[in-house]
């Protein structure tokens, strides 16, 4: 009896003692004490998936290393940029790094790349933010190390001149700090950066698209995008949870010029750390993440549905790019969010007048029909927007990958195929002029109007059997089945 | 008979040297001129001299390495050329298979390039020099004013892997000069005098008169943001060095030339 309670007393005194010590560590006066003992490989992401949280590890030496890959990407559809990456995506690989570590970063320029480049951290304390230790020429590269000080979701993007043109072409990305013992664990979490570009064509001018100073100093975007690209997020794309989770959000800002109004159509954010910091705000709606900035946003997902991320600097959003989606399955919950109910007339003065707008559209009917020229000619134009850039100039499609329209059999075999083509999309092998191409064409997101005339310029054109497709063709292929 | 036998050095000297360089040169005409880091006070002037047509090819290199063998891959100093020196080639003298002879040489380093053309009776052009000769278009000295020039330069930028493209597959000059826009970057004898400290934005309050920052960060024309360019990657090299995208060309001076 008495031994077993001395080693009752024993162990709790060892507790006390052991508590006490951990309160201690958890609670440096100073980050920069924080010691390190084990080496580690950070786990480095590309957008939208950010690495594993630290949990409860202690800090230690994170390796850290990054690759800069001057590269041509998709813009969007038929437009193409050469853009200057971090890890090879834009934003750049996140990395995710706890309080007290002691981050070795190497940075690495490769070999067929043009330019010299740096990394400027703001999560890094000293000079330049690393920009001065980590200027590298191509084929070469440079290492230095920092420890991370504050808690926080910080920016790295370039700092070599022009400085603008550098992070214009998409050098820039997010490392986060987590505090000691990490941040809550939350369901999902994802990356997202916005970023302005700047092209020498307009917004959807297919091609190789240059990168244009006069208007990135006049800070006249072309595109404002999430993750690098227009689509990025938007349809297989758009991140995903379900009922019930709930979601984290890394939102950066690469600008080089805008501030982003941040704001998930449909939803509330329960928690934003303000600008990646440590103040939290509550039941927040849109929050505005500076060029060169960060927030984190936390949100509860309640009912199913696409929820649309955007740039609420609205025409940014559905002008420019600045879209995103995400994608919540679950059950519905007819108590939060109904859908529509009742459907009915609304009579404002009483129901006594009711003039719907039809003698006009009467009136502008018979002015659509165009000649045959007009049709050609405004086909044209739609086709150098829409089709040009896998058909080519001439029709002549691109070997193994996309087929001819100039001469095609498979084309002039059936006109209606041709115009569910275009409206619905095809998948799969088919054989143009004994040729078999196995590819994808997706739904092509323009008027009936536009289809008519676009078939009607390519069937009048190249060759081919000189149809003239109608607006009303166009409609019946999209009603029937 | 001491004369004569002066004169058949002489001749030989020249018959060798002569052999030796098959690159051709043509004279360029000094001038004064204001480089595009300068501020009006800085202007730079230029004397005569010659310049290779055409930056210095695969093929020519080869023969080079063969008859100077330190600077074969395996034998060179890791002092004075980095790990990535001729990194594409086959074997010591012969080219990878992506290769072209009439390539322009790349992943070479300063310290080959200076003794490639101290060799050839040459030497490397100073930057200063380098952008005299730069400044021209095909029809004018000095074209930077035109958006079109400056166009042309930065549209390099965006085209990948030109050092595979073949010498004289840009525009001559008003010089009639091939290559110095739109092929591959090209050593200068003093790069190194570009004080780009790594942190260019630092360079704003850097009053130093080779390199006006303020100007160039504050560069809302084309002209300074083109050439930019040109002095950041000077400015991050570091003689041992060899890119994929950097080549040279030699020059000699016109008095040696007379001398002759």
């Amino acid at each position: 009896m008495k031994t077993s309670l001395k080693f009752l007393i024993l162990c709790s005194a060892l507790l006390v003692i052991s508590c006490g010590d951990s309160d201690k560590e958890s609670e440096h006066e100073n980050t920069a004490d924080i010691s390190v003992s084990t080496e580690m490989i950070a786990e480095l992401t590309a957008p939208p998936n950010v690495p594993r949280g630290v949990g409860k590890r202690k800090a230690k030496k994170l390796i850290v290393t990054m690759e800069i890959l001057e590269k041509e990407g998709t813009m969007t559809d038929g437009t193409t940029y050469n853009y200057w990456t971090f890890g090879g995506s834009v934003p750049g690989s996140f990395i995710r790094t706890r309080v007290g570590d002691e981050v070795e970063f190497t940075l690495s320029n490769h070999p067929d790349n043009k330019l010299p480049h740096n990394i400027d951290l703001h999560a890094v304390t000293g000079p330049g933010g690393g920009a001065t230790s980590s200027f590298v020429a191509p084929g070469h590269e440079k290492k230095f190390n920092f420890k991370t000080l504050n808690p926080g979701l910080y920016v790295y993007h370039c700092a070599t001149a022009p400085v603008g043109m550098h992070i214009a072409n998409g050098m820039y990305g997010l490392i986060l700090v987590e505090p000691e013992g990490g941040l809550p664990r939350v369901d999902k979490e994802y990356y997202i950066m916005q970023g302005d570009f700047y092209t020498k064509g307009e917004n959807g001018d297919p091609g190789l698209q240059a990168f244009d100073m006069q208007k990135a100093v006049d800070e006249d975007a072309d595109y404002v995008v999430f993750n690098g690209r227009v689509g990025s997020l938007t349809g297989d794309n758009a991140i995903t949870a379900n009922v019930g989770e709930t979601v984290r959000l890394y939102v950066g800002n690469g600008g080089p010029n805008l501030v982003s109004s941040f704001h998930v159509i449909g939803e509330i954010f329960d928690k934003v750390h303000v600008e990646g910091g440590s103040t939290i705000n509550e039941n927040v709606q849109t929050t505005l993440i500076p060029a060169g900035g960060a927030a984190i946003v936390e949100f509860r997902v309640d009912v199913p549905g696409t929820f649309i991320l955007v740039d609420h600097s609205i025409f940014r959003a559905f002008n420019k790019g600045a879209l995103g989606m995400l994608k919540v399955q679950g059950e519905e919950n007819k108590a939060i969010y109904s859908g529509v109910v009742q459907e009915g007339i609304y009579h404002p003065e009483g129901g006594g007048i009711q003039e719907m707008p039809n003698a006009e559209v009467e009136v502008s009917a018979p002015l659509k029909s165009k000649t045959l020229a007009e049709k050609i000619a405004s086909g044209k134009l739609v086709y150098a927007k829409t089709c040009f850039a896998c058909h080519q100039a001439n029709g002549e499609g691109i070997p193994n990958a996309f087929p001819p329209l100039a001469a095609s059999d498979y084309l002039n075999a059936d006109v209606n195929r041709a115009i569910e083509i275009v409206v619905k999309g095809k998948t799969g092998a088919i054989t143009v002029n004994g040729v078999t191409y196995n590819s994808i064409m997706t739904r092509q997101a323009i008027s009936d109007d536009e289809v008519a005339d676009v078939l009607t310029y390519v069937y009048n054109s190249w060759g081919n059997n000189k149809a003239n497709v109608t607006i009303s063709q166009v409609g019946q292929v999209k009603n029937g089945h | 008979m001491k004369l004569i036998f002066r004169l058949i050095i002489c001749i030989l000297f020249f018959w060798i040297n002569h052999a030796d360089c098959q690159s051709k040169m043509v004279s360029i005409k000094g001038g004064t001129y204001i480089p595009l880091y300068g501020r009006d006070s800085l202007q730079v002037t230029i004397d005569d001299f010659y310049m290779d047509v055409y930056p210095v090819t695969n093929q020519e290199y080869i023969k080079f390495v063969k008859e100077n063998l330190k600077w074969k891959r395996s034998s060179v100093k890791r002092l004075f050329a980095d790990g990535n020196y001729l990194m594409d080639w086959k074997s010591d003298t012969e080219l990878g298979t992506a290769q072209s002879e009439n390539a322009p040489i790349t992943t070479i380093s300063w310290f080959a390039a200076n003794d490639y053309c101290k060799c050839q009776g040459k030497r490397l052009p100073t930057i200063d020099e380098w952008e005299y000769v730069a400044m021209a278009n095909k029809d004018m000295a000095d074209a930077r004013q035109l958006e079109t020039y400056n166009e042309y330069i930065l549209g390099w930028y965006e085209k990948p892997k030109t050092f595979n493209n073949k010498i004289g597959s840009t525009f001559k000059n008003y010089w009639k000069i091939y290559d110095l826009h739109g092929l591959v970057w090209e050593w200068t004898s003093d790069f190194s005098s570009v004080l780009v400290s790594g942190e260019s934005r630092k360079d704003v309050d850097n009053d130093s008169n080779l390199f006006c920052g303020s100007a160039a960060i504050g560069a809302t024309d084309l002209m300074n943001y083109a050439a930019f360019m040109r002095y950041a990657i000077r400015g991050s090299l570091k003689a041992k060095y060899t890119m994929r995208n950097l080549g040279f060309r030699c020059v000699k001076d016109e008095r040696i030339n007379i001398g002759k």
